[in-house]
């Protein structure tokens, strides 16, 4: 920490416990940060791309998560330096955004500021950085919607659309079945997509795993799928013609919310309050029982005798839906959920084609299945696999393919992967830079390099030479005129990525590069950093 | 320090760690080989046991417990090596999806994590291994299925391979002398279900007493309850009730209620009002006509006294499952209001014979005759609670196969064939393919066939020697050998009759294959700060 001395040599105190406090300033600080970032960026570069590897991650509690997506990575490496934070909100709003191409992103931005670094050190200033890769940026996105291409998703069908499932799924640890998991999330997505409005609703798909069998066993269920069993062991396990009363209120005497007190006080007394409570369950069951449903289900417990009039009356029901769940079924079935006995009406019940129990293994665990709703289609995806590991990793691949295909259906433009996309900007902004007088021409030359990083990187993943592979995409991508040539990381003998149908979402690659550059902006501005001493 | 001199800044927690590379890699093939090579030597019927003691203070110090159950032993061992941790999940989803191969399938995963090291170090990258092993997967399971054989549920060979396969999975355990004998108790209580495959419907008791060849299966069902004092002992032609209601005082349920009285008077009219109300309920359960009357919860003396008075039979306190069970066996429904005495013949359960029995020195009731004989009883006698609760857990892992071969059906050779016909099947494919991927093939078919050579090592053959003339066997087209693990050779698992459910074998190997590659993906392993604890 620096200090300002008055006349006497005593020091001025500026801070609030200034000794205690640390502070940066100048290059060092820009340096810290950079490096930092940059620690990030590294450790997930090596997972970036289709042979890209998985980190082991060990929570605080113990309990171990392997992953590839690079957003669930950074969040859970608990992260404390201020500006590798700020990597981690990168990696979360793209995956909040686009959902995919979360380690991409954040890469990118890694060699942003490696490129920064170089800069810095030969005396270029910060802000004639920031300015250089603003413009670069501008430029890389505009090749990027010259190079885009429209697909017809309708097409073979859909097959443009399993393509980019599979191209999000080609680098996870379930990309042995990705051919299958890309078809099932393609028409899971289309079984809900408002196609008019070009919408996805992506409540609507329901991801529900269940450890056990493996992941071949992984299957689209077309209805709702929800971890809950009949009420009373000997209800019916199968409802044809379902009628479902969707209840959030408990099948048990009320309980008002302002405290009272209902005093006793003679055995007249007892006896009638006896009675009322005995008809209270006759009435709740009644007035289910009289709307014509055939099945309830529903948020909040049952008293042991509410469930066996239940039973006596031949009205299965669920109890303990999860809030959530009966959002969904209510959606699905066209069910209005219902808060009160009194409001139960025919019209306000859900149909759905049948509700039947499913048993899972040796361990007895029970599911229901609503299938075939009335309203819109809603559909499960289950994901079986060897372990709970192993489930959770495909639950996180299947939601990114499922967010690549919404983003195909809101915008069918598509780049080419392979890091053919990057390659490609990065030529046209080096032709930029030569065009450009002010000193922003070194930032905008170093904005190319770094879109380079990313086939680079790319290719080292494979166990490719990275600068003979490159060097070579990149001359052919110059004397063929040709955007689509890339890395060929399955080793399938091409490089031209509209031949090995690697897909990837324009919006997504744009996206990459905006957030990427926004944070490369964001850190090179700060040039004073002030934290506590044992922070 | 980096190359400007500046010191890295601290970018973790403090006490976080992260390990890259080589570095990852290696501890988490230490990690997962150690815990395969702990649980190895309990594999095949030659496998020893181990003794399990519980760590923390006070009575649980004493509780120890002696198996050779590979998911019970991965599942009380404290381990903070992540990849171990991942050995033990498999396992554990093994235990719930086919019950058995819980052992089989963490030591074929360390085995190929063993092969996928030796790889590494050759420098091939992981992800070419992870291509290879994808491939032999694959041809080892078409082979698998290949080889399995299929026969009717009805029939009597199907009967057999049931025997069979029960024999097999015993041999392992501890009751392996008495496998003729319980293969065919559990094979019985499997096809008393019917094809339905929830097992809550076998029960099994434990008393401590006498020897394992006294347990059996009981041709009725037993409640491990008594009957009430002052209640008949023996009901023929029995009539239940089955109920799950509040016995003791009726409370109201209405929220809020509360009793103000201002005189003693009151106090008796309310205690009498409340006795009326509980006579009230007897008065209705009466009209059902049962005799026998069965509660899950508590019945207080008064109720008990009313219901006794007339002539009925009661149990109280019958657990949950106890209970669901009854009502499976004899047909009854779970009521908790009795407000339809005209619905009599639906709701109550029909048996022959309701007596109370003495096995060993405890009192139960044995339903006999029941009119839906699903739910069934095995009994288990033991010297010990200890031998009890490993033949429980065989028992168990018994059961689970013969469900799952029940549902399955398919059912291949023992002793080894399997896992060898696999092996040859990976070896075939490894000849056909290009690439560095050949040799990831080949390590999975040399850890696949680690598996009977570590079942021969745990007997004490000479594996390398029985192995070879296995493979020789097999060449020679005697498909349906094995290893004979009683006099160490390699005989014809037909006339040993040794059988294995597919199903089981299937699962460990996709769960182990998963395993392996979830492990040979990782190249960095970030552990958190540990959470900190408050000391109580």
């Amino acid at each position: 920490m620096s200090l300002a001395f008055d006349d006497y040599g005593r020091p001025y105190i500026i801070l609030r416990d200034q000794g205690s406090k640390k502070r940066m300033k100048g290059l060092e600080a820009y340096k810290s940060n950079i490096l930092a970032a940059k620690a990030v960026a590294n450790t997930l570069s090596s997972s970036l791309g289709p042979k890209g590897m998985d980190k082991m991650l060990v929570s605080p509690d113990g309990d171990v998560s392997v992953t590839n997506d690079g957003s669930i990575i950074v969040e859970k490496m608990e992260i404390q330096h201020p500006t590798a934070k700020l990597l981690v909100e990168l990696s979360q709003s793209q995956d909040a955004e686009i959902g995919d191409g979360t380690t991409g992103v954040v890469v990118l931005a890694g060699k942003l500021l490696e490129q920064a670094l170089t800069l810095l050190d030969k005396g270029n200033h910060p802000l004639k950085i920031s300015d250089g890769f603003d413009r670069a940026c501008d430029v890389a996105i505009k090749h990027l919607e010259t190079i885009s291409e429209e697909i017809d998703i309708q097409a073979n069908e859909h097959e443009a659309l399993i393509q980019a499932a599979c191209t999000a799924l080609g680098s996870k640890v379930v990309s042995k079945r990705k051919r299958e998991l890309g078809k099932i999330a393609v028409t899971a997505v289309l079984d809900v997509a408002d196609l008019a409005r070009k919408d996805v609703n992506l409540d609507l798909i329901k991801i529900q795993t269940k450890t056990g069998g493996s992941v071949e066993d992984t299957r689209l269920i077309s209805g709702i799928l929800i971890d809950k069993d009949m009420s009373h062991p000997q209800m019916p396990k199968e409802v044809k013609e379902a009628k479902i009363c969707l209840l959030t209120c408990p099948f048990e005497p009320p309980k008002p919310k302002t405290k009272h007190n209902i005093n006793i006080s003679s055995a007249e007394d007892y006896k009638k309050l006896y009675q009322q409570e005995q008809q209270y369950f006759v009435d709740m069951v009644k007035l289910v029982k009289d709307s014509g449903a055939n099945i309830a289900l529903c948020q909040w417990g049952f008293d042991d005798e509410a469930n066996h009039l239940l039973l006596q009356n031949e009205l299965p029901a669920v109890r303990w839906v999860s809030g959530t769940d009966v959002e969904l079924i209510a959606m699905a079935t066209g069910a209005r959920i219902i808060p009160r006995f009194q409001e139960i009406t025919p019209e306000k019940l859900g149909k759905a084609g049948s509700v039947k129990e499913v048993q899972f293994g040796t361990s007895n665990e029970r599911m229901l299945v609503i299938e075939n709703c009335q309203c819109t289609k809603a559909v499960t995806i289950l994901i079986r696999g060897g372990s709970q590991m192993i489930v959770d990793e495909a639950k996180r691949s299947i939601h990114d393919a499922i967010c690549v295909i919404r983003n195909l259906i809101k915008d069918n433009r598509i780049v080419y992967g392979g890091g053919s996309a990057e390659l490609a900007c990065a030529i046209q902004v080096l032709q930029y830079a030569d065009e450009v007088s002010s000193v922003e021409q070194y930032a905008i030359r170093s904005f190319a390099d770094a879109l380079e990083g990313i086939p680079c990187c790319l290719a080292d993943n494979c166990g490719l030479n990275p600068i003979t592979s490159v060097a070579q995409a990149k001359s052919r991508q110059l004397q063929e005129n040709n955007p689509r040539i890339g890395i060929d990381c399955m080793e399938l003998g091409t490089t031209d990525m509209k031949e090995q149908r690697i897909y990837e979402t324009l919006s997504s690659k744009k996206q990459q590069i905006q957030l990427a550059t926004q944070v490369v902006k964001m850190i090179l501005k700060i040039d004073d950093v002030i934290a506590p001493d044992d922070y | 320090m980096d190359i400007v001199g500046n010191v890295l800044p601290q970018v973790l927690k403090d006490e976080a760690t992260e390990d890259k590379g080589e570095m990852a890699r290696l501890q988490s093939f230490v990690g997962a080989i150690a815990v395969a090579d702990l649980v190895k030597t309990t594999l095949g019927p030659k496998g020893m046991d181990k003794i399990l003691k519980p760590t923390g203070p006070g009575q649980e110090m004493t509780h120890i417990t002696v198996t050779n159950d590979g998911a019970t032993i991965l599942k009380s061992m404290y381990v903070e090596n992540p990849a171990a941790k991942i050995l033990i999940e498999i396992s554990k989803t093994q235990d719930e999806e086919v019950g058995d191969g819980t052992t089989t399938v963490a030591v074929l995963a360390g085995e190929l994590l063993r092969e996928g090291e030796k790889l590494i170090q050759k420098r091939i990258h992981p992800q070419h291994v992870i291509a290879g092993w994808r491939i032999a997967r694959d041809v080892a399971l078409k082979r698998l299925r290949d080889i399995s054989t299929e026969n009717d549920i009805e029939s009597q060979e199907f009967h057999n391979d049931l025997i069979k396969i029960a024999r097999t999975t015993l041999s392992s355990k501890l009751i392996t002398t008495d496998r003729d004998y319980f293969a065919d108790l559990c094979v019985k209580a499997v096809l008393r279900l019917k094809g339905s495959s929830n097992l809550d419907y076998i029960q099994i008791i434990k008393l401590p007493g006498g020897t394992i060849r006294d347990s059996y299966l009981d041709d009725g069902f037993i409640l491990k309850k008594q009957i009430t004092i002052g209640c008949k002992r023996r009901i023929e032609n029995a009539k239940i009730l089955v109920a799950n209601t509040a016995m003791d005082y009726d409370k109201i349920k209405i929220y809020g209620t509360k009793v103000k009285v201002n005189s003693m008077d009151k106090v008796a009219e309310i205690e009498a009002a409340e006795k009326e109300k509980m006579k009230h309920k007897v008065d209705k359960i009466l009209k059902f006509q049962p005799t026998i009357f069965i509660n899950r919860q508590l019945i207080y003396n008064y109720p008990e006294q009313l219901l006794a008075d007339s002539g009925i039979t009661v149990i109280e306190h019958a657990d949950f499952e106890g209970m669901e069970r009854v009502a499976a066996a004899t047909g009854a429904e779970i009521l908790s209001t009795f407000d339809a005495p005209e619905r009599r013949d639906q709701v109550l359960g029909h048996c022959d014979l309701i007596e109370e029995i003495m096995i060993g020195e405890e009192k139960m009731i044995k339903f006999t005759g029941c009119k839906k004989n699903e739910a069934c009883t095995i009994v288990l006698r033991g010297s010990s609670i200890h031998i009890l609760d490993e033949v429980d857990r065989s028992i168990h892992d018994v059961l689970c196969v013969l469900i799952t071969t029940v549902k399955n059906r398919r059912v291949v050779w023992g002793g080894g064939n399997s896992e060898m016909q696999m092996a040859a099947a990976c070896e075939e494919e490894a000849k056909k393919v290009q690439g560095k991927q050949a040799l990831a093939i080949e390590a999975y078919a040399r850890a696949l066939r680690q598996i009977p050579t570590i079942i021969c090592d745990n007997g004490g053959y000479d594996s390398a020697e029985l192995i070879q003339n296995f493979k020789v066997e097999l060449q020679k087209g005697n498909l349906s050998y094995g290893l004979n693990m009683n006099d160490g050779t390699v005989g014809d698992m037909k006339e040993l009759g040794i059988k294995e459910c597919m199903r089981v074998k299937e699962q460990a190997v996709m769960a182990a294959s998963e395993a392996a590659e979830l492990i040979m993906r990782v190249d960095d392993i970030v552990k958190c700060a540990p959470r900190k604890r408050e000391r109580a």
